[in-house]
């Protein structure tokens, strides 16, 4: 990706039902970062992803995209399990092709789109699956087949939100490294996660989010012990810092 | 039997009732895959009766009543949701309140009505074998407004269907596809009404396509199968509503449910069996 893009929050304010949702939150994400989001259920992290997508309005504040990441169908979103309609009879084949419709009314498939779709699986290794129902696959197998979605829309953000819940320890590892070639490229990934356990130091940015910025940074400058008894109640304290800190692998 | 099968299209309004049949039985369960997966029957139904009003105000006219019936079920499908939105009442209890109280009005309104000599029980269940050239024209040009509708947002309804929150932050401006789903759902109506009337025309939209639903695994193949069986069950009706004098509509919509039985009882021995095996 040659142009220099990325995403700026300012003072961003979200009330949403009469409640505030989001208190003015302010960070930067570089091209090319893996950002994992993390906060308690409820903590906000769905409305942040809303309020980057531009789905929702701001009460107050900016969001500024700039470069790659502000051309039109450069956001792309992995969903939660439960925004999904299940209902639907797709296969892995037919949910990575909608990747190939962002624009154009009249656009239909063609061989360029089904070449396309199966480059983005095979990345994501599922191109043997790509006729097995959504319904047929495992939690991490659906959540790779979203990301192919997002890799055939060629976008230059992703948002996945909640995207270790219903997904095992060894799948996500699976998930982490995808995200972590996506980055390699130069594109944007954002993780929502209540939970980040032991995958912490696998991110570049951590931010730590409890309807306003706890923390953002890196992981070993993010986790202290005031940021997760923020995030977490004191009984967060368990966890810190030891079970946090960060194990450097390979390099 | 061969005359049994050929024999009625010797009359023109065989014909015609044949064209009209088929046109119901692809088109609805065409429109019913999204209904269906959606889970949208109740919003099908109510956007049936709804349309009486019109019907019966194209009545006075003097004007077709399927022509009336489109901008009815269109300004209908649009009173639906933003009742739901501005007084925050469930969106099934809005659509409930609409569907009674246009059914009613159109009714109250057809028996005050002297100068209408139309059959209510042929509006209400369907009569295919009253159709006259003109409704001919009128269902032919509504589908192919339905076909055009359908190709040009195939991918953006497939997507706001399945994945609405991802289908917003691509860019697809959702509500706007909502509203023309509802449109496209009401022209369909329309066409639907001629055979199967206000009350069956249900069992044409979803039945067909739940009977697919059961089927095929895929959303395209629920589409053609739909369109498949639902042309099956129309023109097994209207030979029921001929040889037997039935009224179409519910010689259509039992064709319709036995399949469906059928289908479901198969799909279920179905599993029996790879549950053993």
């Amino acid at each position: 990706m040659a142009v220099e893009s990325g995403i700026a929050l300012r003072d961003v304010t979200v009330v949403r039902g009469g409640h505030t949702a989001l208190t003015d939150v302010t960070f930067d994400v570089e091209q090319g970062t893996l950002m994992g989001v993390l906060g308690p259920n409820g903590a906000g992290k769905s409305t942040l992803f809303d309020a980057i997508a531009g789905v929702l309005p701001l009460t107050r504040g900016t969001v500024d995209l700039y470069g790659d990441a502000s051309r039109r169908g450069a956001l792309a979103y992995v969903p939660q399990r439960d925004s999904i309609n299940w209902r639907f009879p797709a296969n892995v084949h037919d949910v990575v092709m909608m990747g190939c419709c962002r624009t154009g009314w009249f656009r239909q498939t063609g061989k360029k789109d089904r070449e396309l779709v199966r480059l983005c699986l095979n990345r994501v290794g599922l191109w043997n699956q790509r006729s097995a129902l959504m319904t047929e696959l495992s939690g991490g197998q659906r959540q790779r087949v979203f990301i192919a979605r997002a890799l055939a829309q060629e976008a230059s953000v992703v948002l996945l939100d909640e995207a270790f819940s219903g997904v095992d320890v060894g799948a996500q590892e699976g998930i982490i490294e995808v995200l972590q070639s996506l980055r390699d490229e130069g594109i944007i990934v954002l993780l929502a996660t209540h939970d980040l356990t032991n995958l912490a130091d696998r991110f570049d940015q951590v931010l730590c989010i409890n309807h306003h910025v706890c923390a953002c940074g890196s992981p070993d400058q993010a986790f202290t012990s005031t940021v997760l008894e923020e995030l977490y109640g004191s009984h967060g304290i368990e966890f810190t810092p030891d079970h946090y800190r960060p194990v450097r692998r390979g390099s | 039997m061969i005359d049994y099968i050929v024999g009625p299209f010797e009359y023109s309004f065989m014909v015609r009732a044949l064209i009209v049949s088929v046109l119901v039985g692809v088109m609805c369960p065409v429109l019913g895959a999204y209904v269906i997966t959606r889970g949208r029957a109740f919003m099908g139904d109510a956007l049936a009766h709804s349309v009486l009003p019109g019907m019966v105000v194209a009545f006075l006219l003097g004007i077709s009543p399927f022509l009336a019936a489109v901008p009815a079920g269109i300004v209908i499908a649009l009173l639906m949701g933003s009742i739901a939105r501005r007084t925050g009442v469930s969106e099934d209890t809005s659509i409930g309140i609409i569907f009674a109280g246009m059914f009613a009005l159109g009714l109250v309104m057809l028996s005050r009505a002297s100068n209408v000599t139309v059959n209510i029980e042929d509006l209400l269940l369907g009569q295919v074998l009253g159709v006259s050239q003109n409704d001919v024209y009128t269902s032919l040009g509504l589908t192919a407004l339905v076909l055009v509708g359908l190709f040009t947002f195939h991918r953006q309804l497939v997507y706001t269907t399945f994945d609405p929150v991802g289908a917003k932050v691509v860019g697809i401006r959702t509500g706007f596809i909502e509203y023309v789903l509802l449109a496209l759902l009401a022209l369909v109506i329309v066409i639907g009404i001629q055979a199967a009337g206000i009350v069956l025309v249900m069992a044409m939209l979803i039945t067909p396509a739940a009977t697919a639903y059961l089927l095929a695994r895929r959303f395209v193949g629920v589409m053609i199968l739909g369109a498949i069986l639902g042309a099956i069950s129309a023109v097994s009706g209207l030979y029921l509503s001929y040889h037997v004098d039935l009224p179409s509509g519910p010689a259509m919509a039992l064709v319709a449910t036995l399949m469906f039985a059928l289908a479901a009882l198969a799909k279920q021995q179905w599993r029996v069996k790879e549950a053993v095996a």
